[in-house]
């Protein structure tokens, strides 16, 4: 008896909770409304599955409990209804992965006009780039990293030399256009993160990885660091604003070229090392 | 001590009498200590990773102390969090775990099941316990060098592991971590090639592979499937060690460290990744497959009913070892490898799911029309049944690769590994210690002490680990020592972490019951008798209980059936004992 309360209260008390309890995800500010559809699929396969096994365990236990004088029924197998269990199971898998890899051919499809936005790792900051007047980022490289030179951008590409650094600052992005991240680190894995987005992807020193996605909706959005990349992990933290057109090419007015920060900083160090 | 040997015309050759005379134990060092008795290394083996479990359970309290509570405990530094964690994740699993089911159970239920003396090799049997003794001592040690053990997570990602930033990481930490995983490592080879060997060779009499009972398939395949995976552990941390102490770059990329450039360049973090998973997925079933092996038994002896689909479970059982070889790469699915791998390992990591469905399914199959007796082992079972669901289900979330992108890295994974690996194998073995303590000290286990820790355990243990699906979905991102202010994250979760923190510490004191028991029972324990259970399978049917070193007396048993014939039509008792020929005749037994 008690058993199988417990198990039907398991039941309830886990749906009951996944209706009622305040702790959902974060509102979407990107395109990747996909993905949370595919969630609610599951969840919904997956509830149903959950809910009809633990109930029929319950049925079970209340049924069939032990009663003097009855025996267990023999039966060592009953292939057709092992058929139709593997058959519905089959069903049921794919018509979650369907869905999942449909959507997951998207997210590794960039769109054409997507702009390039590099997001570079460090422990524990942000920092980013983005292409100048050219639309291309210039070669790059963790041995060149230097005081003066954060992100390791090689100086002798042409194509850097314009390149926008932002470095530990907030990130702006335009609403509605679609942005290729680009990630990089320079020292350990990281892992670019913003829940409003869904999207996530490690960075990885010595490689470039990627996602991309469109952000729907203006706002104020926190980066979070999603893989374990030493003591401060978890304080790494950044700032990411989705503005309008207009407020962003405001923004992007007050942002200095790789030359103009490794001209500065030159004549910084040499300033210092002059008094 | 009754001696096989000495029969005269026994079922040993006669020529072979003096060599196994050398191999009985002649001291009390011999017998109890430097043993060559696989059960008395299967204790060994299960009371160091019970010891060691304990530091990790006790690991768990300090985590959950800083999670529900943070800020509030200033010794819990964000460096002692990580070495915590670490230590805590990477004990559960190998060291308790692992040891446990193989170590343990397979030691000493693999001869007794299939009806063998002991196993095949013993005296690397006996390396096999000392070697993982000294790789505990080694990992227990680096609490107490410089620097402290390493902080960087259970799954060691370089480049981190090797660097300042992370505890451990250039002091002697991540050295010793490494050292204890390939001492663990050989000495589980040495372990591992004797249950296989004794499966295959040592059989007796009728024991043919189909009639084996469900508890020997799912410790043989796991451990085939051990012997596989652990070499790419293996290499992996010699690679790695080497990368730490010789300079090389196996795994490390040109990369600046706390602002200067290292000296390492081309290596690659990425193939460590591949390399860690390719062990550390088949791990989890290593794990789960030996505690589905008992459960299926434990289920069909308290139902009193056979299995359902015997054939169906063991090819279930050796269908999902082997596809559990090319799913690895689920655990990557944001790590930056190639995209397109996303297409490959989401369906072979679903199709898992098909045959892993089929044992649940099977389970609840024997609990229809079964006799069901609610003992303490049936209880576990069941309790065992709802949380691998439970956690198997979450993980068609996670192996569908683009339903993982945004809940991979948040307490979403970590609900549902604890699920899945963590309390659904821990009721297992659990309850598979309430069925076989009786054989094991020829004593039961109390009752009201066990009911108490069963309830609690089952219960505390959902209401821990089912809310915390919920702050992964929320976005809380695991191995974060604290939330912090972060916008997106309302106050309330704050609540949950406390709710949780507390849940388990009640929850880990139902463990120090249990503890309680085991030692309690070995003196005051009902006397239990050879088979309290009326089970079917041979190690209930031994002349001594417990069965002394050679475990059959003068004669090994002869097996005529299967090991599920419970409430067989016509039968005068519910139970019939593999090695019972009838109806040719005995079965007179009293039940
Ligand atoms: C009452 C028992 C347990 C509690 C309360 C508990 C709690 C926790 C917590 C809070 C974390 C850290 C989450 C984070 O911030 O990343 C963790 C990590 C972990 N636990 Fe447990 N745990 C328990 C038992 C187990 C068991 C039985 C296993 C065996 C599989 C296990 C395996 C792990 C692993 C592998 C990690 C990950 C470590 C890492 O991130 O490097 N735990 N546990
Ligand atoms: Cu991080
Ligand atoms: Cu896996």
């Amino acid at each position: 008896m008690t058993v199988a309360l417990v198990l039907v209260l398991v039941v309830v008390g886990s749906i009951l909770f996944h209706i009622l309890s305040p702790w959902w995800w974060t509102p979407l500010a990107s395109n990747w409304g996909y993905i949370d559809d595919t969630i609610i699929i599951t969840f919904w396969i997956t509830g149903a599955v959950f809910t009809a096994v633990v109930l029929f365990m319950a049925w079970c236990v209340l049924r069939y409990r032990h009663r003097e004088g009855v025996r267990a029924a023999y039966q060592p197998e009953n292939k057709k209804l092992e058929t139709w269990l593997t058959i519905g199971t089959a069903v049921g898998v794919a018509a979650m992965l369907a869905p999942g890899l449909y959507v997951w051919a998207h997210f590794i499809t960039v769109p054409d006009g997507a702009a390039e936005v590099e997001v570079v790792g460090q422990q524990w900051q942000w920092n980013f780039r983005l292409p100048g007047e050219d639309g291309k980022l210039g070669r790059s490289d963790a041995r060149l990293v230097s005081f003066e030179n954060p992100l390791g951008i090689d100086p002798d590409d042409p194509a850097g030399q314009d390149d926008l650094v932002i470095e530990a600052a907030d990130l702006h992005l335009p609403v509605d256009k679609p942005v290729k991240m680009v990630l990089r680190s320079i020292d350990v894995l990281h892992d670019f993160y913003v829940p409003e987005f869904r999207a996530k992807m490690d960075m990885v020193p010595g490689m470039v990885t990627y996602f991309w996605l469109t952000p729907t909706r203006t706002g104020t959005f926190e980066i979070l660091c999603a893989e374990l990349c030493g003591v401060s992990h978890g304080f790494m933290r950044g700032t990411l604003m989705v503005d309008t057109e207009q407020d962003y090419r405001a923004w992007l007015q007050g942002q200095s070229t790789f030359a103009q920060l490794s001209g500065s900083r030159q004549t910084g160090m040499v300033e210092e090392a002059g008094q | 001590m009754v001696d096989a040997t000495h029969r005269a015309g026994g079922v040993i050759p006669p020529a072979e009498v003096p060599e196994l005379e050398l191999y009985h134990p002649k001291s009390w060092w011999t017998t109890y200590v430097f043993s060559q008795d696989a059960k008395v290394i299967a204790i060994q083996y299960a009371g160091t990773a019970m010891a060691i479990g304990l530091v990790a359970l006790m690991l768990s309290w300090l985590i959950r102390l800083q999670l529900g509570f943070p800020g509030t405990f200033d010794f819990i530094t964000p460096d002692a969090y990580y070495q915590f964690v670490t230590m805590h994740g990477m004990i559960m699993v190998i060291y308790l775990l692992t040891a446990l089911f193989l170590g343990g159970f397979g030691n000493y239920l693999i001869p007794l099941m299939v009806g063998a003396r002991d196993m095949v090799f013993p005296y690397a049997n006996m390396l096999s316990y000392w070697i993982y003794l000294l790789a505990v001592l080694v990992l227990v040690a680096s609490f107490f060098v410089p620097g402290g053990p390493t902080g960087a997570g259970w799954t060691l990602y370089p480049p981190q592991a090797l660097l300042n930033g992370t505890p451990g990481g250039q002091e002697l930490g991540i050295i010793l971590m490494l050292v204890s995983l390939i001492l663990f490592i050989i000495g589980f080879t040495m372990g591992g090639l004797n249950y296989v060997v004794t499966v295959l060779q040592g059989r007796t009499r009728g024991m043919t592979l189909m009639r084996m009972p469900l508890t020997v398939w799912g410790i043989f395949t796991a451990t085939v499937m051990a012997l596989l995976a652990f070499p790419a552990l293996f290499v992996a941390c010699v690679m790695m060690l080497f990368d730490r102490v010789l300079g090389t770059s196996f795994f490390m990329p040109a990369l600046v460290e706390m602002g200067e450039l290292t000296s390492h360049g081309g290596g690659s973090p990425i193939l460590f990744q591949h390399l860690f998973w390719f062990f550390g997925h088949p791990e989890v079933y290593i794990v789960a497959l030996p505690a589905f092996g008992i459960v299926s038994d434990l289920i069909s002896t308290h139902a009193r009913k056979n299995i359902f689909g015997y054939r169906m479970m063991v090819w279930a059982i050796v269908i999902i070892g082997a596809l559990s070889f090319v799913v690895w790469a689920h655990h990557m699915y944001v790590s930056g490898m190639h995209p397109l791998f996303g297409f490959f390992f989401a369906t072979t990591t679903l199709i898992i799911a098909v045959p892993t469905a089929i044992k649940v399914y099977n389970w609840i199959l024997t609990l229809w029309r079964g006799d069901i007796h609610l003992t303490l082992p049936m209880l576990f079972a069941l309790a065992f049944i709802v949380t691998f669901l439970n956690g198997g289900l979450t993980g068609l979330f996670l192996g569908n690769v683009v339903v993982d992108v945004p809940l991979s890295d948040t307490m979403f994974v970590v609900a549902h590994f604890h699920m899945v690996m963590g309390v659904a194998p821990i009721l297992v073995i659990f309850g598979a210690i309430y069925h076989w303590y009786p054989k094991i000290t020829g004593r039961m286990l109390n009752q009201q002490l066990g009911l108490f820790h069963f309830w609690v355990t089952f219960v505390g243990a959902y209401a821990i680990f089912f809310p915390m699906h919920y702050l992964g979905l929320v976005g809380a991102p695991r191995r974060y020592p604290e939330l912090g202010g972060t916008a997106f994250i309302p106050e309330s979760v704050a609540d949950l972490n406390a709710f949780i923190s507390i849940t388990a510490f009640v929850v880990g004191f139902a463990q120090l019951v249990f503890l309680f028991n085991l030692i309690w029972s070995l003196r005051y324990g009902k006397e239990a008798g050879p088979n309290p259970w009326r089970a079917t399978t041979l190690e209930w049917q031994t002349p001594t209980t417990p069965p002394p070193h050679g475990n059959w007396g003068d004669e090994r048993p002869v097996v005529y059936r299967w090991a599920y014939d419970y409430s067989v039509p016509g039968a005068p008792q519910d139970f019939i004992p593999q090695n019972d020929p009838w109806p040719d005749k005995p079965l007179t037994r009293p039940a």
